[in-house]
């Protein structure tokens, strides 16, 4: 009898967390993203969104506490432990692409309580320091044009490829 | 002629003036540490997030308009020496190896001093330190005289010897004209991918390196490089190892360069205007007495 309850219970729950990540992932969660934040230098990013969430699991090492997932970071703890869900999960719904304009200089400034999200990094930098801290953790590819090539501006102000020094090359040291 | 009266009297007063000069002279001194303008801006540089891609440099290459590179910016090759600013870059990535095996990167530019040195030493007034922050210079004044080379504590000036006709002084002039003084942050700011370099208003920034030091005190030495150095610098660093091991002086004075002569060139104006009517005093006290003496002689000498 007993172990039929527990049986019904575990169903119950297994049930629960069924519909909740039905609702989850039919709630357009995107399989692909493209992330052209810096196209003026660099081709856009196809990212995968479906397979890091199938490899990774947990929302939250990208995502921090905005998807409900439970946080760990001693210092978002004090205000996140029980934060659920947030309505803007994207990167660029919280990180600016312009963090040191004059306006957001003063937004920062002006929060509060002034000390909470002080030093929130801009956009790129979000990207950057989440992929590629990731990516050599994992022994992913963390080289800049493994993800994305650079463009003919970018080779432009590079002074590379086709825009490369054309004065006889300085005797190129071997490098390890 | 003076007599001894007058001479005492004049003494005294001249005394009296120097001893007021120098009396203002020491507040002068006392309250002139100049702590920076309270709404400069400035630079943490976080160099833990650096990853050596060079893309500061590229950029500050084409917002500068400087002449082409010997080597592609995207040329790892370079990170085989130590490099230092020069009239074509003004700024490098250079790569340090530390014990862990990870190696960190750290770009050099000007600092732009509170109290710059470079200032101090240019004769011509050819260098300002704008309110917000930047140090610049006008090149149109600009002698060649290198002194702010030799100034410098960071060796950051560099000298276009290339130039035949009109060799000049050249560093990182904090992207003032194009976009500081607009309240835009600098190229090199802009471009870098990591956000290595965070700009803000100095005072801002340095609560930030605390604050990110007290968050991971295992990640971080725990000190601002530039908070104190020389009197306060705009571009500060934060490390992961001792700041000697990336090339940066660990015991570098606390007090600005102009500390190490303030007192010796406040007393020059002070020993040009007294001293001079001080020794004619004592010339004159003591020719009179000569001069009497010298005259009984010569009128003796005629007698004889």
């Amino acid at each position: 009898m007993h172990a039929v309850k527990q049986q019904m219970v575990m169903a119950l729950i297994g049930a629960m967390v069924m519909l909740v990540s039905s609702v989850c992932f039919g709630s357009g969660i995107p399989d692909r993203i493209t992330i052209n934040s810096i196209q003026q230098y660099y081709a856009g990013v196809d990212f995968n969104h479906a397979s890091h969430i199938n490899n990774l699991k947990d929302c939250g090492l990208c995502h921090h506490h905005t998807t409900g997932a439970q946080i760990t970071d001693p210092n978002c703890v004090r205000c996140h432990k029980n934060s659920g869900a947030q309505a803007v999960v994207s990167c660029k719904g919280c990180h600016s692409p312009t963090p040191f304009s004059p306006e957001e200089l003063k937004l920062q400034r002006d929060q509060h309580p002034p000390i909470y999200h002080m030093d929130k990094v801009g956009l790129k930098a979000a990207y950057h320091l989440g992929c590629v801290g990731c990516h050599k953790k994992m022994g992913a590819p963390t080289g800049c044009q493994d993800c994305h090539k650079r463009n003919e501006n970018g080779d432009g102000i590079f002074h590379s490829g086709k825009y490369a020094p054309k004065a006889p090359a300085k005797q190129k040291t071997s490098h390890h | 002629m003076i007599d001894r009266r007058d001479f005492l009297k004049g003494c005294l007063a001249c005394s009296v003036t120097a001893a007021s000069i120098g009396v203002v002279g020491k507040n002068a001194f006392a309250a002139g540490s100049f702590e920076g303008y309270p709404d400069a801006m400035g630079v943490l540089v976080d160099l833990t997030r650096c990853v050596g891609c060079r893309s500061c440099e590229a950029a500050c290459n084409n917002e500068q308009k400087l002449p082409e590179p010997d080597l592609p910016f995207d040329d790892e090759s370079v990170f085989a020496e130590q490099r230092r600013t020069t009239p074509k870059a003004y700024t490098v990535v250079n790569k340090y190896e530390t014990a862990d095996k990870n190696p960190l990167f750290r770009k050099l530019q000007c600092n732009h001093c509170n109290e710059p040195a470079c200032l101090t030493s240019c004769f011509v007034n050819a260098y300002t330190k704008t309110k917000e922050g930047a140090v610049i210079y006008n090149a149109k004044v600009c002698v060649g005289c290198r002194n702010c080379m030799i100034a410098c504590p960071f060796d950051i000036p560099a000298y276009s010897y290339s130039s035949a006709i009109n060799p000049l002084i050249k560093k990182c002039i904090f992207c003032y004209d194009t976009r500081v003084k607009n309240g835009r942050p600098p190229a090199c700011v802009e471009i870098c991918p990591q956000q290595v370099m965070t700009f803000g208003r100095r005072s801002d920034l340095v609560e930030m390196g605390h604050e990110r030091i007290k968050n991971d005190p295992a990640k971080y030495v725990d000190k601002i490089y530039g908070e104190k150095e020389v009197g306060g610098t705009s571009w500060m660093y934060l490390s992961s190892v001792d700041f000697d091991k990336v090339g940066l002086d660990n015991h570098m004075q606390n007090e600005p360069i102009i500390s190490n002569v303030k007192d010796f060139l406040g007393m020059v104006p002070m020993v040009l205007s007294i001293w001079p009517a001080l020794f004619t005093g004592i010339h004159l006290l003591a020719t009179k007495n000569k001069g009497e003496h010298g005259d009984h002689d010569h009128k003796e000498g005629d007698q004889q």
